[in-house]
């Protein structure tokens, strides 16, 4: 990188708010996904100000800029892919204003997910969505991604959570998209900007819509001896019409990695668990968790157990939040898919991952929202070497080919960055592709944010670019 | 028949068949927009007919808007030009219904009640308890971005949405979305569509996540002497456990306006007599659920309102319910329809705000001695409805001074509105789409690149987009 990049970025942020090292870069060129890629420089702004004069810097000297949150993403969407400069926003990590009464909060991108619902809690409110990497992903890392989570099923994903966003785009200008009142008249920028995988803007400053904590909470374990009850269970809830506020299953090879790290209680002999949850006032949820629970035994559940307290639905919780970090302690390297299918192709989507594994010969886990079809198949490999990583990723192409053959789609809440851009074309004609592309260059004209994501390079479709990383731990 | 309508008919003829291209002037009169009457009318009955129809008016420098059951062409500002009205009613297939995944994907021109009988088998719907119910088609819902009582649920057509096809204004069929409930596959283009008025494209199909019909449904009616008070049980029931599928706040008028001659053709359904008392502000909500969960609604409604220093307060059960939800949907519609010069002002705001934003808007219609009644959403949307007893040019002077002066003050109290519908011949002296936005210049941007040489709907969107 020309020097006198780095030259501008120090005289603009000090010399203690960029890094350029080779081995200050080292942290920065992988994320939570098996990609990597190197920045040339890192930089922390403090303020919008700050980024708007690194933004215009950029454009001074032609060179790629990538947003960065704390890069728990799993798709290499916060990944300088043609190198440039890595905006990382864990300097600017305040929560500007919370209104209580109109359920509102304004904080900066860098402000930690989890840190909203503790900063509101003594209000009796929370910020919904609750990816599994909540207690270190950021606010800006979530609009980019549009994440979702496991009480996404009845609260819906980040997008429906967003009121206004500041925003620098890529040519230099601040603009605020959206209000904190709702209906804005004119196009819904926000729903555009909100899940662009950083291609549009970098987020300045997001507006959030708080939710009231429930009343009342019921947490359920129904545990079964075959996959296909537990996934007939969950095509039976979504068809009676019963909404509950998270529907996750884990399979028996997950449970075990599970018990043997966190022992959340889940029984090591089982062939899956439905982790359930329904909410609301107490009149309902006691009917709704009856309604249930008769669901999954009439799908010949072993047992359906109900947390008594908060301690035993904590606990259930962490078993499913820490699984990803469970099945770390299993293999050198893991790779987690993101694919997602109509709910009543659960039982033959399952089925067809089984096969799958074998055929390629790997161990298939899998943990995912079962409520809403968003599947996370684990593929366990060892990425030193080659052979077992082009296998992994050929098995894992293949349950998305599957899953897209079901109706389904590419990714559900991982996002597409530089992991699946060339997956692209199996949606999406050569025409919608352009005009998404178009949509891009219409705020970032000459590429400079984010470049090498989302779409297809002319690359041909299938080649593989993904390439191995060491010792891999990743969250979802 | 006028020559220009014949040479574009024969055209398009070609595409759809001459048995759907109307020429007819006399038929042509229901499909005017503002002051424009196109030449033609064309009933295509599929996308790529349609990007045909576009393509072919790109070439010939005309203009295209397209229309469903043609119930709220007057929003927006008049058009710039207008040549050729795309009737979009023979798109009218439910593509795939999916029941046991509760996901739908349907053809824009299908009639929403249709689409409500096919959902109600399966015991499900779509939370679109939109005006015009018994008319209106998917699309037009859709594009034109009209709202729900039961957004206070289930939110905006945008948090169910799932994906669309269109065509863009260059004539490309293009798509975006999918049928899964969770999907993060490329840009939300679809969102880009709500609300657009078809300047982005024309829409062809829809995907959405539908929802189970609740088990049985009340609703809670209570009068209060002043706005803040009415305002101010909204705000307890917020801040409680509760979570009603509807909150709507009335203004005194809707007392006459409900029981009115127009009232009773748009919706016959009688309503309880005196539900509305003739000088009080009421709070009304509907819920859902079991016995238990709807005997705790009605037992904590009427804490609240005792409380917050409620009148009196009514429980409607059965089709007692029906016929006053269905003059909430209908609100626009009847307000409309009770004045030659109804004036539709939408305001939003933060919802603690709200008595503000009534009372200073409220001020403002009467300083002009326009007579006015208020519907105002629990999630911070109010219609306002000034009401002027004549359509002249003294009513517009004092409509337009009275509405900027309502839009002044939304603005002062951080909020923004719009005036979806007046008189055509008054919007070039009303802020139809409210005071500049500083995001206008991206909304610019985005126009370029689906519709570059403004074949759709020129000029009706916010800045003459």
């Amino acid at each position: 990188m020309d020097s006198h990049v780095i030259d501008d970025l120090k005289k603009l942020l000090g010399a203690d708010s960029v890094l350029h090292r080779p081995e200050e870069l080292l942290l920065y060129e992988y994320d939570g996904s098996v990609e990597i890629a190197r920045p040339n420089c890192v930089v922390f702004p403090r303020n919008t100000k700050d980024v708007v004069g690194i933004v215009q810097i950029a454009n001074r000297h032609q060179t790629p800029i990538v947003g960065r949150g704390a890069g728990t993403g799993l798709s290499g969407g916060a990944l300088a892919r043609q190198g440039g400069i890595l905006v990382v926003f864990s300097r600017m990590n305040r929560i500007l204003a919370v209104d209580a009464e109109n359920q509102r909060a304004t904080v900066q991108p860098g402000v930690v997910n989890a840190d909203v619902s503790v900063a509101v809690a003594h209000l009796g409110l929370h910020f919904a969505p609750d990816p599994s990497s909540q207690r270190a992903s950021t606010i800006g890392g979530n609009v980019s991604e549009n994440s979702g989570g496991p009480h996404t099923l009845a609260y819906g994903v980040t997008t429906n959570h967003v009121l206004s966003l500041e925003v620098v785009l890529p040519t230099g200008e601040l603009v605020r998209l959206g209000s904190p009142a709702l209906d804005s008249p004119g196009y819904d920028l926000d729903g555009l900007f909100v899940g662009s995988e950083g291609t549009l803007a970098l987020v300045t400053e997001i507006t959030v819509k708080l939710t009231r904590n429930p009343e009342s909470v019921k947490t359920l374990l129904a545990i079964f001896d075959t996959v296909d009850d537990a996934t007939e269970t969950v095509v039976d809830i979504t068809a009676r019409g019963i909404t509950p506020a998270a529907c996750e299953m884990l399979d028996g090879w997950t449970i075990r990695a599970v018990e043997a790290y966190v022992h959340a209680g889940f029984p090591i002999d089982c062939a899956a668990v439905l982790l359930l949850e329904v909410d609301g006032l107490r009149e309902a949820v006691e009917q709704h968790a009856e309604d249930i629970a008769d669901v999954c035994r009439l799908h010949r559940a072993r047992e359906v157990r109900v947390a008594r307290d908060e301690h035993e639905r904590a606990l259930l919780w962490k078993g499913r939040k820490n699984a990803f970090g469970a099945v770390g302690r299993l293999s050198p390297t893991y790779y987690v898919q993101d694919g997602v299918i109509p709910r009543t192709k659960l039982p033959a989507t399952l089925r067809r991952i089984t096969e799958i594994g074998t055929k390629y010969g790997f161990e298939i886990g899998n943990i995912f929202h079962a409520g809403d079809g968003n599947l996370h198949p684990i593929i366990l490999f060892d990425a030193r070497e080659e052979e077992q990583f082009r296998r992994a990723v050929a098995s894992a192409d293949e349950i998305i080919g599957f899953c897209i053959e079901m109706g389904g789609s590419i990714t559900g809440e991982h996002g597409v960055g530089m992991e699946k851009d060339r997956l692209m074309p199996l949606l999406f004609t050569e025409d919608d592709l352009n005009l998404m592309r178009r949509v891009r260059d219409a705020f970032n004209p000459a590429g400079l944010l984010n470049p090498g994501k989302i779409f297809p390079t002319t690359k041909g479709c299938g080649e593989i670019h993904v390439r191995p990383l060491p010792v891999g731990a990743a969250r979802a | 028949m006028n020559t220009a309508g014949a040479t574009v008919g024969s055209r398009l003829a070609d595409i759809v068949g001459p048995q759907h291209v109307i020429t007819d002037p006399a038929h042509l009169a229901p499909f005017t927009v503002g002051d424009k009457r196109p030449a033609v009318a064309v009933r295509p009955q599929a996308a790529p007919e349609i990007a045909e129809i576009v393509k072919f008016a790109t070439n010939e420098q005309l203009a295209v808007i397209a229309t469903g059951a043609r119930t709220k062409l007057e929003i927006g500002l008049p058009p710039r030009q207008y040549d050729i009205a795309l009737d979009m009613t023979r798109l009218d297939r439910v593509v795939v219904y999916d029941p046991g995944d509760l996901t739908l994907s349907v053809e824009a021109g299908t009639p929403l009640h249709k689409l409500g009988g096919i959902l109600a088998e399966h015991r499900q719907f779509l939370p679109l308890g939109v005006p015009y119910q018994a008319q209106t088609t998917i699309g037009g819902t859709i594009a034109s971005g009209v709202d729900s009582p039961l957004r206070q649920l289930y939110g905006t057509a945008r948090d169910y949405l799932l994906g669309m096809e269109f065509v863009t204004g260059e004539g490309v069929v293009s798509k975006s979305g999918g049928r899964v409930v969770k999907n993060v596959t490329g840009y939300d283009i679809h969102k880009l569509m709500i609300g657009a008025l078809g300047t982005l494209g024309v829409i062809t199909r829809i995907n959405f996540k539908t929802f189970p019909m609740p088990a049985a449904s009340r609703a809670f009616v209570a009068s209060f002497q002043t706005v803040e008070r009415a305002c101010g049980m909204r705000n307890r029931v917020s801040q409680s456990p509760l979570a009603p599928m509807t909150i709507e706040l009335f203004s005194p008028g809707v007392a006459d306006l409900f029981s009115s001659e127009a009232a009773v053709r748009i919706e016959p359904n009688p309503m309880p007599e005196h539900l509305f008392p003739r000088a009080r502000w009421s709070f009304t909500a509907g819920f859902a659920g079991n016995p238990n969960t709807l005997n705790r609604y009605e037992n904590d409604f009427r804490k609240i309102a005792e409380e917050c220093g409620a009148v009196d307060a009514t429980v409607l059960t059965g089709p007692q319910i029906a016929a006053a939800f269905a003059r909430k949907r209908e609100f626009v519609p009847i307000a409309l329809s009770s004045s030659p010069a109804a004036c539709i002002i939408k305001m939003s705001a933060l919802p603690t705000r709200m008595a503000e934003l009534l009372t200073a808007a409220s001020r403002a219609a009467e300083a002009n001695h326009l007579p006015w009644v208020a519907m105002a959403r629990g999630v911070g949307v109010i219609y306002f409805a000034i009401l002027p007893a004549a359509r002249n040019e003294e009513m517009k002077r004092q409509s337009a001074h009275a509405s900027d002066q309502i839009l002044a003050a939304c603005a002062a109290l951080g909020g923004q509105a719009s005036i979806p519908s007046c008189p055509a011949e008054w919007k070039s002296a009303l802020k139809v789409w409210g005071l500049e936005r500083a995001d206008f210049a991206e909304m610019e941007k985005l126009k370029s690149v689906f519709d570059p040489r403004g074949v759709l709907s020129p000029g009706r969107f916010v800045g003459g987009l």
